[in-house]
């Protein structure tokens, strides 16, 4: 009876409320407060390191805050833009593998701090309670996998262009990965426990993030493309690329 | 380069809209709310403790803001890009 009760509710909701349509994030409320807090704690630090980075940039390297803004604009258009996926449902990339090739993890942190927090207070997407988990999955999960893709991608010689792709397809993943991950430890199964939730959350996530990672690949690619012909400095003092002989 | 990422751009509108056309019937609810239902399932007791402190009113007024956030990021890329390649083309003629 109880569970009808819930289920009703939450039809009800869903149905009567306000919020339509939401893509990603954990949504507001919906993490048990010791977790909400817990990943809160957990990204804090990042998140200040981030703005020491972007604070010592800007003095060292002021003629970047164009390409920093553009970085933070990325976010901002892919965050926004919900498209369908294969799997009849939809979601949204994130924007971040790119501000982590250019700037590093720990900026990239702080750029999508300030997306999430502009999302949760004015499009009700994601919360403030669960900022620190939506931080600590997209901005830092994603932005260390993509940064270290990157990296690793260059280390065995592949192409810049190559690095970036892969970058940003699997960082964009790992948001979700991530994601599931915080859900199915806040929810773990009544009989599979943790493993048996997280399988469950990556069903919802995992396929559908798919083509969304490659598109936010590719994306990042023209982005790249249009910097080698037109900021190649800034590429340079970056240390993404090479200088020309 | 630019005959590149005109491919690349026609490859992301292929790959957004081909859902569409293999997936039809299909509401494309958003895959936030799938994991909320899921939560739902695994634990139904659960009780969110918190609500947003600002919801849009309609679904008309949070695309609004969805495409006002897009908009603002576009703008920004398309501005950068301008002035760049403003800057690069001033910069060629006044040498010649």
């Amino acid at each position: 009876m109880k569970r009808v009760l819930v289920i009703g509710y939450f039809l009800a909701v869903s149905i009567l409320g306000p919020s339509i349509a939401h893509a990603m994030h954990i949504m507001e409320g919906f993490l048990p407060k010791e977790h909400a807090l817990g990943w809160f704690i957990a990204a804090l630090p990042f998140v200040l390191f981030g703005a020491m980075r972007i604070k010592a940039l800007l003095v060292r390297q002021p003629e970047r805050k164009m390409l920093l803004g553009l970085a933070a604009a990325f976010i901002f258009v892919l965050s926004a833009l919900k498209m369908p996926s294969v799997t009849g449902s939809s979601s949204h990339a994130t924007g971040v593998g790119l501000s982590a090739v250019l700037f590093g993890p720990a900026i990239s942190s702080v750029l999508s701090g300030i997306v999430l927090v502009f999302q949760a207070l004015l499009l009700a997407h994601g919360g403030i309670t669960t900022w620190g988990a939506n931080v600590f999955s997209m901005g830092i999960a994603g932005s260390f996998v993509a940064w270290g893709l990157f990296k690793g991608a260059r280390m065995i010689g592949l192409s810049n262009k190559i690095a970036i792709f892969l970058a940003a397809t699997f960082g964009d993943w790992a948001t979700y990965m991530v994601t599931a991950g915080q859900l199915a430890f806040a929810f773990p199964d009544a009989v599979g426990g943790f493993w048996a939730a997280y399988a469950k959350f990556l069903g919802v996530f995992a396929i559908t993030q798919i083509p969304l990672a490659i598109i936010e690949g590719l994306l990042s690619v023209v982005i790249y493309n249009a910097l080698t012909q037109y900021q190649e400095q800034g590429l340079v003092d970056l240390g993404i690329k090479e200088v020309k002989e | 380069m630019k005959k590149q990422n005109i491919i690349l751009i026609i490859l992301v509108v292929l790959l957004a809209a081909f859902p569409l056309f293999t997936q039809k019937g299909a509401d494309f609810g958003g895959s936030d709310d799938k994991g909320k239902d899921m939560i739902s399932e695994i634990n139904p007791d659960y009780q969110p403790w918190f609500s947003s402190l600002w919801e849009p009113p309609s679904s008309e007024i949070e695309s609004f803001l969805f495409a006002l956030q897009a908009g603002i990021g576009a703008g920004f890329i398309g501005y950068f890009f301008g002035y760049l390649r403003g800057k690069k083309v001033g910069a060629e003629k006044t040498c010649q």
